[in-house]
């Protein structure tokens, strides 16, 4: 039983090598996806995360430069770090999340660098403003799934996150590092 | 013989007595901060407050330090003969206790802080590692006992502090007046 399916998976591997050119990642793997921050509060890393948000994408290696990506993230699903903080970022301070629950990123151009690099830019929409935002990209393949990792410097005060008396960056700073990873699948 | 009389002096070194007023004031003030601030709402004040107050849980962690180290070179002046058993043994207690929580104080803020998720950077400068992997429960149980144990303290400062009164205006002896010099001599010479 254990290595009947083996001359049946050459067989496959044999059959893709040639089709792998054309393969296209576009069954978003929400559960293997995610995507965390890492604020900076009086100097103090404090790591947090977002646990519901949604990919459109379709990326073919063979063809970067079409590949299209959107984001929608659920701004209510944060994990800031603690119970306080949670309260606290869905005011109309921070996200407004009651008038703005959700922020939208829409991919417009792939522009491969080496190798499995790329520089993805977009646009970004939180709390109704848009803005342009630029991430490295490194895209790992792994059986059927691509993997597109990235980090980035977000900027809070782009989007009027954190208005008021959270303005000032000396308590807690304007940039934010975010790190993202995508996983998805090719369709079957 | 010779050698404990000659470092058992008759009074504290100026060191000493820097030492004891600084950990004091910062202590006092350390902890009237975190009465306060814990009930606060989340603001950038608070978070400000929050780290002055571990910055100054750090600060004081040294100074106990040094003030220990000093201790053991240079042992602190004798009490006063007439002062019965017990009350040297109860002394004696309470500087061990004071000794010990002045230690544990902080170290449980530190515990509490890398158990809430909250890194403590020195001055927002010098990162102290996390020595417990972030752990809500934890957080919340060592919150409770870094209160206890500060409640604790503060007893044990005031026990101190009213000994140290109860000598100078009692007792008549130069127990306070050699922790502030500034007092002089007592004006009676009951233990001379």
């Amino acid at each position: 039983m254990n290595h009947a399916p083996r001359p049946l998976a050459l067989l496959a591997l044999l059959l893709a090598a040639p089709a792998a050119q054309a393969i296209e990642f576009t069954q978003f793997q929400p559960a293997k996806s995610s995507l965390s921050f890492i604020s900076k509060q009086m100097n103090v890393p404090v790591e947090g995360r977002f646990t519901s948000f949604r990919g459109k994408l379709a990326f073919d290696p063979a063809k970067p430069a079409a590949a299209r990506a959107e984001l929608e993230i659920d701004l209510a699903s944060i994990d800031a770090g603690s119970k306080d903080a949670n309260d606290e970022v869905a005011t109309k301070a921070w996200f407004n999340t009651r008038e703005y629950p959700l922020a939208r990123f829409v991919a417009t151009t792939v522009k491969p660098l080496d190798g499995n690099r790329y520089e993805l830019t977009g646009k970004m929409s939180i709390k109704g403003k848009t803005r342009d935002l630029v991430t490295p990209l490194t895209v790992t393949q792994e059986g059927n799934s691509a993997i597109f990792d990235g980090a980035l410097v977000f900027k809070r005060a782009d989007h009027g996150i954190g208005d008021g008396i959270w303005a000032d960056f000396g308590t807690v700073a304007n940039e934010v590092q975010i790190k993202f990873r995508i996983v998805a699948s090719a369709a079957k | 013989m010779g050698l404990s009389t000659s470092t058992q002096a008759s009074g504290y070194t100026r060191t000493a007595i820097a030492l004891h007023w600084l950990i004091a004031v910062a202590l006092a003030g350390s902890f009237a901060l975190g009465l306060y601030m814990h009930e606060l709402p989340l603001s950038p004040q608070k978070l400000k407050l929050y780290s002055w107050h571990k910055w100054a849980g750090v600060t004081i962690f040294l100074f106990v330090t040094l003030r220990l180290a000093w201790r053991l070179g240079h042992r602190p002046p004798a009490l006063p003969i007439a002062m019965p058993a017990w009350q040297r043994q109860a002394a004696a207690a309470t500087h061990v206790l004071l000794y010990v929580l002045m230690f544990a104080v902080p170290l449980s803020g530190w515990l509490m802080s890398s158990a809430k998720g909250f890194q403590t950077v020195w001055f927002g400068v010098l990162p102290l590692p996390d020595l417990l992997e972030k752990n809500k429960e934890l957080g919340d149980l060592l919150q409770q006992i870094h209160m206890l144990l500060n409640f604790c303290l503060a007893g044990l400062v005031f026990a101190h502090a009213g000994a140290a009164i109860k000598h100078h205006f009692s007792d008549r002896d130069d127990v306070l007046a050699r922790m502030l010099p500034f007092l002089g001599k007592p004006r009676s010479g009951v233990n001379q």
